[in-house]
């Protein structure tokens, strides 16, 4: 489990984040929503050591990562798989270069061994004819499920991951949702998920927290977000006329049933 | 200005003793610093090796326009070539042209890799980035360079062998005489040294520009003409103080 606790972020003088407090569970997918600006990626660079909070902790499964010296930093950098909103694939890898990549640097299996590896995690994430391909080559959807068979090449305890659906059409959103979802339970791994994409967080959101401006205005899951009486989450939530008609749809079954009972 | 040109020169200083460290795994270094040299250098040698010819061409030319006078003797146009490409043109002026090429390759490509998040990927892998993207540049094509700069000095003598040999300005005779003449081989080895300590400013200037690269394309388009600017005076300036020092 990833704790975050009372974690401030300032630049310049301007704070960005304001006392953020959260959980992310162990073998649950735990999103992180909100508007563009609110500070999400922010937090979530702090949560992987990328910037420094002014204030507050972070911890990984009671490691405190404000603690730890040089070489603690680099064993927990091991641990941990990120999965970048623009894929960053090395250019002049080709797709099992990529994957094989943390393998080569880290791993003390035999180039056989790794090979295996990254053709199983290639295999894993569906695409076992691009081996040879550069990331040029392959398309957007492609290059995120490489960065994911690269992310769990070396069996991450820790996944985060940064949009993974930003510039992809709706069905090749779900497909790396559920692949993402499906590897977190599949390897009991705590997955950090930095979204504001509205399938993703009804569709694969176990834990969630909210972030406005800055502040964490709400935690929940994929079930209570209906329930929520927050008004900042609700304006941003249920912004789209679609997610309105659900919502009252929803509603209006939650009340029928009440009257049932 | 001069606070931000000293806190400049301190990240400059702080970036290198990152980028100064043991790699990770020195096989993987190996193959990389292989890979940079035939980048930077090998694909360098059809440039030098143009420009050079030309311009050893060229300044042969002008010897023999302009040192006219019965008190010179003829064979002078072959030994001030051969001074002028062994002591200043091979080293600092290829270095300056190489700042061109070789500087705004290394600063767009690691500005590239900074805008596209590569180098925060290798960050999170717990990779010490700046050490394995920008240490087989240096070693790589300071390991090299000598090579560029011989190669450099010999076509520059072939681009005044051709003058000699396909016009009437000067026999080859006196040429091939005039470039034996009073040959002092520390000029050489001058030339070399200067082009070890160019070849370092060139890519470590360049890669710091990149390394630290902010926005987008716009930024890495900046960053790669900042990096030739500064690359190319601060070339201009160690070679004044190498000149004094190493020939004095």
């Amino acid at each position: 489990m990833i704790e975050a606790k009372n974690v401030s972020k300032w630049f310049d003088g301007q704070r960005v984040l304001y006392d953020i407090s959260a959980n992310f569970e162990t073998g649950k997918t735990n999103l992180i929503i909100g508007q563009s600006g609110s500070g999400k990626t922010v937090f979530m660079k702090c949560l992987i050591g990328l910037l420094t909070p002014e204030e507050g902790t972070i911890s990984y499964d009671g490691r405190l990562f404000r603690e730890m010296d040089a070489k603690q930093r680099k064993q927990l950098r091991m641990e941990i798989g990120m999965l970048f909103q623009g894929s960053a694939l090395f250019d002049n890898e080709t797709v099992l270069g990529n994957v094989m990549f943390p393998l080569k640097m880290f791993s003390p299996m035999s180039k056989k061994e790794q090979l295996e590896r990254a053709r199983f995690c290639i295999s894993r994430v569906g695409l076992e004819n691009a081996d040879d391909k550069f990331p040029s080559e392959i398309s957007g959807g492609m290059q995120k499920r490489v960065a994911i068979a690269r992310a769990i090449a070396l069996n991450p305890r820790y996944l985060f991951c940064d949009e993974p659906n930003s510039g992809l059409d709706p069905k090749t959103s779900i497909l790396i949702d559920e692949l993402l979802s499906d590897i977190t339970h599949e390897y009991g791994i705590t997955t950090v998920i930095n979204t504001h994409d509205m399938n993703s967080v009804l569709g694969i959101g176990e834990n969630i927290i909210f972030i406005n401006k800055g502040h964490c205005d709400w935690t929940g899951n994929d079930r209570s977000i209906f329930r929520s009486t927050s008004k900042s989450l609700n304006d941003f939530v249920f912004a789209s006329k679609l997610f309105q008609e659900v919502k009252h749809f929803l509603e209006r079954e939650y009340e029928n049933k009440q009257d049932e009972k | 200005m001069i606070i931000s040109s000293i806190k400049s020169f301190g990240r400059y200083c702080m970036f290198m003793t990152q980028v100064f460290r043991l790699p990770d795994k020195w096989s993987v270094f190996a193959r990389s610093m292989v890979n940079e040299i035939s980048k930077l250098g090998v694909d360098s040698i059809p440039l030098v090796i143009i420009i050079s010819i030309f311009i050893g061409a060229v300044i042969t030319i002008q010897m023999t326009i302009n040192i006219v006078s019965p008190l010179i003797p003829s064979y002078s146009t072959g030994l001030a070539t051969r001074e002028i490409l062994l002591l200043e043109f091979s080293s600092s002026i290829m270095s300056l042209i190489l700042a061109g090429k070789v500087g705004s390759n290394i600063a767009s490509e690691i500005g590239t890799m900074r805008v596209t998040e590569q180098i925060d990927a290798l960050d999170i892998m717990g990779i010490n980035s700046a050490n394995f993207i920008v240490l087989p540049k240096i070693i790589g094509f300071v390991l090299f360079v000598p090579v560029l700069c011989i190669l450099s000095m010999f076509m520059g003598l072939v681009g005044g062998w051709c003058i000699a040999e396909f016009t009437t300005m000067i026999s080859i005779e006196n040429y091939t005489f005039g470039i034996q003449s009073f040959f002092n081989e520390w000029f050489v080895w001058y030339g070399i040294i200067k082009t070890y300590f160019f070849a370092f400013i060139i890519t470590s200037v360049a890669a710091y520009y990149g390394y630290f690269v902010k926005g987008g394309a716009l930024e890495v388009g900046k960053a790669s003409t900042n990096a030739v600017v500064s690359s190319s005076i601060l070339i201009l300036l160690a070679d004044v103080v190498l000149t004094k020092l190493l020939l004095q």
